[in-house]
């Protein structure tokens, strides 16, 4: 018997499927139809009759992770897959042990690094254009994303497939923490600068009215002694008051709602404007 | 509305809508979608600008586990279509996206319950070892994710402009809008709110400060912002003696 091997076609045609994994998301078991449906290349090449059946059912498990950094997994289940075709013996516990054990792990990194960083802040960088109406605003954010992303799905695949189960010790290094820490500092640091400089908030009210010996009128507002303090300090005290809000379980919606509410009382009173 | 521009308009929000469950491409943001409406109905800038308004909006807006981000493709495409077909301001659109997000967020609920039935047919074609069967449950699951955007979408897209729908934007009263608008300005802190609060490393907040000091004294642009970001995150890791242990820990012995 010849030993059973991928092809490039077939991790190829993997990478392809891997982009729908949450196709057909739900509640139950969330990803696994789309990593089963990404599996199937594989299956394919590998397995014949009843061994075909079981490979499909033993990948309509319960599966879920950040779909961009599920690429990895993919390839190491792959390979397992691989040796356990020609005879290495591998079971259903170990493959099921692998991709469950990496995709709590891998989504506590890939969650911060993509939707807590990468997104926002191509996306702000984007939006910081697209307020001023250039149509440069989307394509940058969109092509800068796909970038980021394709090119993860792409070499984490292969990552996954050549290091096979050798990447459980490799990932055990600091190499991962190093990736997370450096992504939150870029993070927290863009979101330090967005909430001085893309926010407005204005207090109008009147503190003062001097006329100088010249004859020029000085109107010190509300907001002018708050600059003079430090620009922004009324967006950071409001963004403060929303991460303790969230940390108290406070539906999104419900704290935009409120804001909204803010606003509009706000500019009734004359409080804002 | 031409015909020709109502199917590009069902067709965009089909796209959004097929993006939105599986996160890939990216676009059901707002910042795609309202340029695609923009695109459709030929007025791209106010596509742009309301895009970028509802995105920076939007910013923390993510699906992680298996809790669900509020309904940005539905909210973008039908906020887009109100505010260039009936000519109305940016504020109008902001103050319409968001009820939309969290009813289209209900709606996200319902079809992602529905799919189940299709999680349970595909362990029939298991049984047979039918790949094509799953992979149709797969991709049908997926079409009714279309559905959910684009069959709301055509609704609006027909009565969008007419003078019922105008009247009833136009009347609400003028302090609600403007006070939306004023809101629009600072509602942006509850995205970034979520985002820092999903980093949760308090010890790495002095770097959000510098950020916040830095942006507040100088006239850098983001793009700069990004670069002395990386910067500094390289340099705190070349830096941070937790990740160099083992080489000084060897210089000590190479001294002895």
């Amino acid at each position: 018997m010849s030993e059973k091997k991928l092809t490039k076609g077939d991790i190829f045609n993997m990478f392809i499927r891997s982009n729908f994994l949450l196709a057909s998301f739900n509640f139950e078991r969330m990803q696994s139809m789309g990593f089963c449906v990404t599996m199937i290349p594989a299956i394919k090449r590998l397995y014949q009759g009843d061994e075909r059946k079981q490979a499909l059912k033993r990948h309509l498990e319960f599966f879920n992770t950040q779909p961009f950094i599920s690429a990895p997994i993919m390839g190491i289940t792959a390979a397992m897959e691989e040796q356990r075709a020609n005879g290495a013996p591998i079971d259903d516990a170990s493959i099921s042990g692998v991709k469950v054990g990496l995709m709590g792990p891998l989504a506590g990194v890939g969650d911060p690094i993509f939707w807590g960083t990468i997104r926002p802040v191509t996306a702000a960088l984007g939006a910081s254009l697209a307020v001023g109406g250039s149509i440069l605003g989307p394509i940058v954010f969109f092509v800068l994303f796909n970038i980021f992303r394709l090119a993860t799905k792409w070499y984490g695949l292969q990552y996954g497939y050549t290091t096979g189960t050798n990447i459980v010790s490799d990932m055990s290094g600091n190499r991962l923490q190093k990736l997370t820490e450096g992504a939150s500092i870029l993070g927290l640091f863009v979101m330090g600068s967005l909430v001085s400089k893309w926010t407005s908030m204005n207090v109008p009210l009147v503190v003062s009215t001097v006329t100088g010996s010249d004859g020029k009128t000085v109107v010190t507002t509300v907001q002018t002694i708050l600059d003079q303090l430090m620009p922004g300090l009324l967006p950071l005290a409001l963004t403060f008051i929303c991460m303790y809000l969230l940390k108290k379980k406070v539906n999104a919606i419900v704290i935009i709602f409120g804001l909204f509410a803010v606003g509009i009382i706000g500019y009734a009173l004359g409080v804002l404007a | 509305m031409s015909e020709i521009q109502m199917i590009l308009l069902i067709l965009v929000a089909c796209i959004a809508g097929l993006e939105s469950v599986v996160d890939e491409g990216q676009g059901h943001r707002p910042l795609i979608a309202c340029t695609l409406v923009g695109l459709v109905l030929g007025d791209i800038k106010t596509g742009v600008i309301l895009g970028g308004t509802l995105e920076l909006m939007a910013l923390g807006w993510m699906n992680v586990g298996a809790s669900m981000a509020p309904d940005s493709a539905l909210a973008s495409v039908i906020a887009a279509i109100l505010v260039i077909v009936g000519k109305q301001s940016i504020g109008a659109g902001i103050a319409v996206a968001i009820p939309i997000a969290a009813a289209g967020q209900v709606l996200t609920i319902f079809v992602r319950s529905a799919t189940t039935f299709f999680q349970h047919l595909a362990d029939k074609y298991a049984e047979k070892g039918s790949f094509r069967g799953i992979e149709i449950c797969h991709f049908l699951a997926w079409t009714l994710q279309a559905l959910r955007v684009a069959i709301p979408t055509a609704l609006v897209a027909a009565v969008a402009g007419t003078d019922t729908v105008n009247i009833m934007l136009a009347s609400i009263p003028d302090v609600v809008t403007r006070g939306l608008q004023i809101a629009g300005g600072f509602i942006v802190v509850v995205g970034y709110a979520m985002v820092i609060n999903m980093m949760e490393a308090k010890y790495l907040m002095p770097f959000f400060f510098l950020g916040f000091v830095i942006a507040a004294f100088t006239n850098l642009n983001l793009v700069a912002f990004g670069i002395v970001g990386v910067v500094l995150a390289v340099i705190y890791i070349q830096l941070n003696p937790k990740y160099n242990k083992s080489t000084v820990a060897f210089d000590e012995l190479d001294e002895l």
